[in-house]
Formats: C-alpha cells, sequence, structure tokens
C-alpha cells in the first residue's frame, strides 16, 4: 500500500491561523475523556497533518467535524496543545482545499 | 458524507445571502424587544446576535436532518445546496413551533428586564442586530465569518456602540476572543448579562430559595471564564445548586455542537449529561440557547430544564 504525502501540507494549515498540533507528545489523555467518544484520536489526527497525509485527512472527515470543539481535553492536556483551534484549522483546510467553500 | 459539505455550503450561503445561518424575518428577530421601549443604539447595548431567536428554526432543522440521516436520501443535499442559492430552502422544513419561539422571546425579555432592575442603560439594534457567525467560525468557513464580522462591526459603530451586552456564550465569545483576533480594530467592550447582573449587584427581591443543578456551557466556562457569577446571583437567592459530576471549568458538553451536522451523535452526548445533571436535580438551569436545545431533546425522564434568566426572573423580579 502507498502512502502519499504533501509536505507543503502544514504551511497550508499554518497560512490559515496559529496551530500547536507539534506539541503533542501522543498520551491520549483526550481521548479518554471526550464526549464522543470519537474512533479517531486527536493525536492521530495530529500526526496525520504533521505528517502531511491529506488523504487520511481527507478520509477522516466525520472525526473532524464531530469534534465539538468544547476544550474539555484541553483541560487535562499536559502540553498545552490547542486541540480544538487544531482542529479547527483542519476544518479550514477542508472547506478551504477539499470542498472549495 | 456528503451532508458536511453540503449542509456547511447551505449554511455559509445562508450567511453570504441572506444574512443569517437560518435566516428568519425582522420581525420573528426583534418581538422580543416590543413592549420595552429600548431605545435604538446608544453607548451601551444588549445584543442578542439572534442566537434565541434562531434556536426553534434550528430545532426545525435537526428534525428534517434526524429523519434523512445516515439514509440515502442524504445523497441528495446536494440538490438542496444549488437551490439554497436561488431560494431559502430551510423554509420548506415549515415554522417553527409556536410555543418554544414564545418560550425563547421570553426569556430575551427577562434578560432585558433584570438588566434594567440592576439600573444598566442600553439600547437594542433592533433589525440591526446581526448574526455574529459562531456557526461558520466553528465549521471553519473563515472567509464568509470574517466579512460577517466586518458587517457586524461597521454596523455597530455605525450606531455609535462602545459596549455591548451579549446574551448568550457563543456570541460572547465570537464578539469578545474571536473577533479581536481576525479584526484587529475590533474595540468594543463585551460584557454577557450573567457579568453584568454579578458586577451590579443585583439583589432579589426575595430569597424563597429551591433547588437546581446547573449545567455550565462550554463556552462560557471554558472559553470565557464565565463560572463564579451564576453561582453568586443563585445563591443570593437562597438557591441551593447542585453541582453535577463534571461541573465548572470541567463541565461536560451539552452535544449541541454537533446537532447541525451529526443529530443522532449530539443526541448521544445529550443523554450522557442529562444521566449527570438527573443524578442531582429534576430541575437544570441552563445558560446557552443550544445547551437548551439539545439537552431538552435529550431529555427522557422529565427533567425540567430552564433558561438562566427565566430561572433567576422567580426571584430578581415581581410575576
Amino acid at each position: 500500500m502507498t502512502t502519499r504525502v504533501d509536505p507543503g501540507f502544514m504551511k497550508k494549515v499554518k497560512g490559515l491561523g496559529d496551530q500547536n498540533m507539534e506539541m503533542c507528545f501522543n498520551c491520549s489523555k483526550c481521548t479518554a475523556i471526550c464526549p464522543m467518544d470519537t474512533n479517531l484520536l486527536p493525536r492521530s489526527l495530529f500526526r496525520y497533518a504533521l505528517l502531511g497525509m491529506t488523504d487520511k485527512i481527507k478520509a477522516e472527515q466525520e472525526s473532524i467535524y464531530s469534534c465539538l470543539l468544547c476544550k474539555l481535553c484541553e483541560e487535562s492536556c499536559p502540553r498545552g496543545v490547542k486541540i480544538a483551534d487544531n482542529v479547527r484549522l483542519l476544518r479550514s483546510y477542508l472547506n478551504r482545499d477539499v470542498f472549495n467553500i | 458524507m456528503a451532508q458536511i459539505k453540503e449542509v456547511t455550503k447551505i449554511l455559509v450561503d445562508n450567511l453570504k445571502l441572506r444574512g443569517s445561518v437560518l435566516p428568519i424575518s425582522q420581525e420573528a428577530a426583534t418581538k422580543w424587544a416590543k413592549d420595552l421601549n429600548l431605545p435604538k443604539g446608544g453607548d451601551t447595548i444588549l445584543y442578542t446576535g439572534n442566537m434565541y431567536q434562531i434556536i426553534p428554526y434550528i430545532n426545525k432543522l435537526v428534525k428534517t436532518l434526524e429523519l434523512f440521516e445516515g439514509t440515502f436520501f442524504m445523497n441528495f443535499t446536494v440538490f438542496g445546496r444549488m437551490a439554497n442559492r436561488f431560494v431559502n430552502v430551510s423554509k420548506f422544513m415549515g415554522g417553527p413551533n409556536k410555543e418554544e419561539v414564545k418560550t425563547f422571546n421570553n426569556t430575551l425579555t427577562n434578560m432585558a428586564k433584570l438588566l434594567q432592575k440592576s439600573g444598566s442603560k442600553f439600547g437594542y439594534l433592533y433589525e440591526d442586530d446581526l448574526y455574529a457567525g459562531a456557526l461558520t467560525y466553528d465549521l471553519g468557513a473563515d472567509d464568509v465569518t470574517l466579512a460577517q464580522a466586518k458587517k457586524v462591526y461597521e454596523n455597530l459603530k455605525k450606531h455609535g456602540v462602545k459596549r455591548v451586552i451579549t446574551v448568550d456564550p457563543h456570541t460572547t465569545h465570537m464578539l469578545r476572543e474571536v473577533y479581536p483576533k481576525i479584526l484587529p480594530e475590533f474595540d468594543i467592550v463585551v460584557k454577557s448579562y450573567i457579568e453584568v447582573l454579578a458586577k451590579r449587584g443585583l439583589n432579589p427581591l426575595n430569597n424563597k430559595g429551591g433547588e437546581v443543578a446547573i449545567h455550565d456551557s462550554c463556552v462560557y466556562a471554558r472559553h470565557e471564564n464565565v463560572v463564579g457569577e451564576p453561582r453568586e446571583l443563585l445563591s443570593k437567592a437562597g438557591v441551593n445548586v447542585k453541582e453535577p459530576f463534571e461541573s465548572k471549568k470541567i463541565t461536560f458538553c451539552c452535544g449541541g455542537p454537533a446537532e447541525s451536522l451529526f443529530p443522532s451523535k449530539a443526541l448521544e452526548v445529550g443523554k450522557k449529561r442529562m444521566a449527570q445533571l438527573c443524578k442531582e436535580c429534576d430541575h437544570v438551569t441552563v445558560m446557552c440557547p443550544i445547551c437548551n436545545a439539545n439537552l431538552k431533546r435529550s431529555a427522557t425522564n422529565g427533567t425540567k430544564i430552564t433558561d438562566f434568566a427565566d430561572y433567576i426572573s422567580e426571584f430578581y423580579l415581581e410575576n
């Protein structure tokens, strides 16, 4: 199986607003308390983004738009990741580059 | 998954073409203020952003989406989106529940009366009280949100507004946190009516007390730090405030933010939250119209859900 990566992906996302996805160190505290019981973890989403795996990002639209942006996860994040803002930026990317909105 | 793109596009087009994600008539938007004789504009205004007024229409949309969610018919939302560019398709969902409209209008009237009783002097923008763009911002539709923010700001300036009193957490967050980020020249002072009432030291007419479970809105508690003020107002009136398992800064979301795209997921989260609240009391007070709508949808055992303004009016206003 081939995985395509877009090395310029994070540059595009950074152009849409402030983000700090690289602060995430994969501890999964956010997932443990997420009210949505989402199948996909924010940490996985951020890894896909940091690696420029745009196909994965596109395939995970439902997880990206299911986030309530409630920031409960941020209350316990040991790294101060702005999880909701980061997820919202991925929506901005999808709107602009995929949906053409 | 077609509905993510199509529903987002419908909401964005509505804001671009009709000034709100769910357009309502001027009469429906301003009816709550009819008997209050509020001056138009002024230094300080009460700003609704039409959030309370559009909830009965959002409820109607959610009911429609619930019917089609996960079915073959969702593949046809693309036609709805195309038609929506020419005609407001939300009109075809039928009118809102009249009782809901009355309840939400009454809540806004109570907020204005509470503020008047606290000695606050304020005006209202009537037909110029514009939607602030909370939903399009959350959906990541940045261009249309920025255009709306510019429109709202120009409008506030046109009416000489320096201070805004907001009625719901989402509009508070947009005007207080998001606008200054996306519109650096934004210089309006923003406070929610709950903060104003607490700061002005409003005193109750009676402290007959009662018992209520409090549901903090995520946006008020975590984004805007409005946590102590509602409790202060309730305690002053002798109310025994029951805190659910997850409360204050770690409040558990009502699920409402998901309802425009995933009504069944929103309902699931709402039920989890209602279970926490019901354990404490059979009467729940909420500070956000979105929490109000989604928790009411999720309530199954006759638990009463009352907006904070309506609840405290029993103690702070004459009947």
